[in-house]
């Protein structure tokens, strides 16, 4: 069977987040990608599934910059085979313009389970796993913890909040969105990806339907106010640390 | 002819949920300043109590033994026929477990726009405007809720549930259910959360910890100002999912909503889905090296230090205050 997982590239929080001129969206030149968190959960959880016998792992990722060392990464880790959708590709790509382009190759590869990243922290339009699951005519569920494979169905282990969960046994195929692989994602030694890029192959397709969606127009991208409430207290740790102390005590806390 | 809101009440183990009332809060700031109706749906078996506090207009009841619990084939076929019936302005859905599943399938299936991570709704001009938090709280963008019919589905954070409860509820019309077919996803059983040695909802401080701990092993200099100031750690969810804390001590969305006099947050981004269940804490005191971390919107004081640095330092402090006193 084949366990297909589609992962993007998102904006890394850890970089500051410069917006463009018109104030509508980040800027593009200044921004730094990185594969998003809760795909990472997805590659890993296929790749679980993979190791206790379910079939291969395909990774298939939209063309753009990084996208080459994600999908060599993923290779690395025990993907079996890797795509690249090439065409007329923009970075930040709606998700229901990208869910459109992904939705044929993927029936094209003949899925059993697909998964998905749960959602990523740019996507206005909604995350990518329920449009997918759309345009594929399967089954989506989300915010999953764990799956298990089972005689033509996924049994899976859906969260809800403060803690309550569901299990849910689906018909195969379906989509999943994965909150958290059942282990942390594995690391792999930048000498393993780098033997990756030497021997596995990178698979290119074409955007099968160059159809673009309108995406959800932003009149006007910022920040919030930093520090509106906070006070930031400056000095050296100990000197922090002795005004918290101030803080603890006048708070009855100490 | 009147303008209506829907929007979709989720409910788990017989108990509305919170951001369901936050909806309605939302959807009636709209209908005071435009001609309009909110109308609650409704979905569920033999729990037809649970509309009573809910303050909407009218509320369209779907009772069937199929919809006892949430699956979103069943919720998406209702909704689904609904909103293609009835047109709405607007389809309010919680960005949540449950309306992410039934918001995004209908946004494809019935080519209507969708807004997400949306946190408040507002009318300019006889516009509806929205604002959403994006990039883990990072930023927000603004703009104009396409027409005719918009679906959007809400985080926490904007409105009260008070705001969406009502002593005096609307009219409850008992909707008829379409045929829902034999669905591929099964609902088999609930899993309760584990309970454990502490409950963190009733600490009084809580030393929360996130990713910025870096290793399992810093954990032990944490314990050490936990001792010392007599409170509790628990953590993010990057933390828990490393297996570094047990479930028990996770605090924001699928873990535990909290309200100590005092949270510090060690290396907490501030994540939309960690912020919204510490918004309850008397004080909030954040240490982060970034100062553009969203933590500091949210805190009381903050410093932007290194919390390696400055967590040994502070245990020292604490046990040489309470030395004195
Ligand atoms: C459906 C869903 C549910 C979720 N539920 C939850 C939930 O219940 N609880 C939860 O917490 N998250 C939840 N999340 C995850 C959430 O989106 C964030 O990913 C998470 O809260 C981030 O945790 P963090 O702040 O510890 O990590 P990061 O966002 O990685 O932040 C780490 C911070 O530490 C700072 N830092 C790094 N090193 C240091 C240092 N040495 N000293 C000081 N600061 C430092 C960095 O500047 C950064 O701001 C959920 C996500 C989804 C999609
Ligand atoms: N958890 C991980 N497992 C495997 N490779 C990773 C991981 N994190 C980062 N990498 C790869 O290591 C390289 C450097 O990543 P970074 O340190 O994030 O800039 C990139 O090629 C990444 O794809």
């Amino acid at each position: 069977m084949n366990l297909i997982v589609a992962i993007k590239l998102v904006p890394d929080l850890v970089e500051e987040l410069k917006i463009n001129e018109e104030g509508n969206f980040l800027d593009l030149e200044s921004l730094r990608l990185r594969v998003n968190e809760f795909d990472e959960h997805a590659l890993e959880q296929a790749i679980l599934l993979k190791e206790r016998g379910a079939g291969r792992v395909i990774v298939i990722a939209l063309d753009g910059e990084g996208v080459e060392d994600a999908l060599f990464t993923a290779a690395a880790k025990g993907a079996d085979q890797i795509i690249k959708l090439t065409g007329n590709t923009m970075p930040l790509v709606s998700n229901h313009t990208l869910a459109r382009w992904l939705a044929p190759v993927i029936k094209s590869l003949q899925p059993g389970l697909v998964l998905t990243g749960v959602q990523a922290h740019n996507d206005l339009d909604g995350p990518l796993g329920p449009l997918l699951a759309e345009y594929l005519n399967l089954p989506y569920v989300g915010y999953v913890a764990k799956a298990t494979m089972k005689d033509g169905e996924v049994e899976i282990r859906k969260e809800y909040p403060g803690g309550l969960a569901a299990e849910m046994e689906i018909d195969l195929p379906a989509v999943l969105g994965i909150q958290a692989a059942e282990q942390p994602p594995r690391y792999i030694a930048f000498s393993r990806i780098r033997q990756a890029m030497k021997t596995v192959q990178l698979e290119e397709r074409q955007i099968p339907d160059p159809f673009i969606e309108e995406p959800i127009a932003i009149a006007r991208l910022f920040q919030p106010e930093i520090g509106e409430r906070a006070e930031i207290i400056s000095g050296d740790v100990d000197e922090i640390a002795a005004r918290l102390v101030d803080i603890f005590t006048d708070l009855d806390l100490l | 002819m009147k303008q209506e809101i829907f929007v979709l009440i989720e409910h788990l183990q017989g108990r509305v949920t919170d951001i369901s009332y936050l909806m309605l809060a939302a959807a009636r700031g709209i209908t005071e300043k435009l001609d309009g109706n909110v109308v609650a749906l409704l979905l569920g078996h033999n729990q037809r109590a649970l509309a009573n506090d809910l303050a909407a207009d009218r509320i369209l009841y779907f009772d069937h033994p199929d919809l006892a619990h949430f699956t979103p084939g069943a919720y998406q076929r209702v909704i689904g026929s609904l909103i293609e019936e009835n047109k709405p302005r607007l389809a309010l859905f919680g960005d949540t477990s449950i309306g992410v599943e039934v918001a995004g399938p209908l946004s494809a299936r019935l080519n209507l726009p969708l807004v997400s991570y949306c946190k408040s709704l507002r009318v300019e001009n006889n516009e509806i405007k929205f604002t959403s938090q994006i990039c883990g709280g990072k930023l927000m963008a603004e703009g104009e809720l396409p027409s005719p019919t918009a679906l959007v589905t809400m985080i926490p954070g904007a409105y009260k549930a008070e705001q969406g409860r009502s002593v005096t509820p609307g009219v409850v019309v008992q909707a008829s259910v379409p045929q829902l077919d034999k669905h591929p996803v099964r609902f088999l059983q609930y899993i309760e959360p584990e309970t454990g040695d502490v409950d963190i909802t009733k600490e009084a401080l809580l030393i929360s910890v996130g990713r910025g701990i870096q290793s399992k092993d810093n954990l032990e200099i944490i314990q050490e100002l936990a001792d010392a100031l007599g409170g509790v750690v628990c953590a993010s969810r990057p933390v828990v999912d490393q297996g570094w804390l047990p479930a028990t001590r996770l605090v924001g969305k699928s873990g535990k909503r909290v309200k100590p006099k005092v949270y510090l947050a060690l290396g907490i981004s501030g994540a939309t889905e960690h912020v919204e269940a510490i918004t309850d804490s008397e004080v909030i005191i954040a240490v982060n090296t970034d100062p553009l971390a969203p933590i500091f919107n949210l805190a009381k004081y903050g410093a932007t230090v290194d919390l390696l640095d400055l967590v040994p330092a502070l245990t020292e402090a604490v046990k040489q205050a309470t030395v004195k006193a």
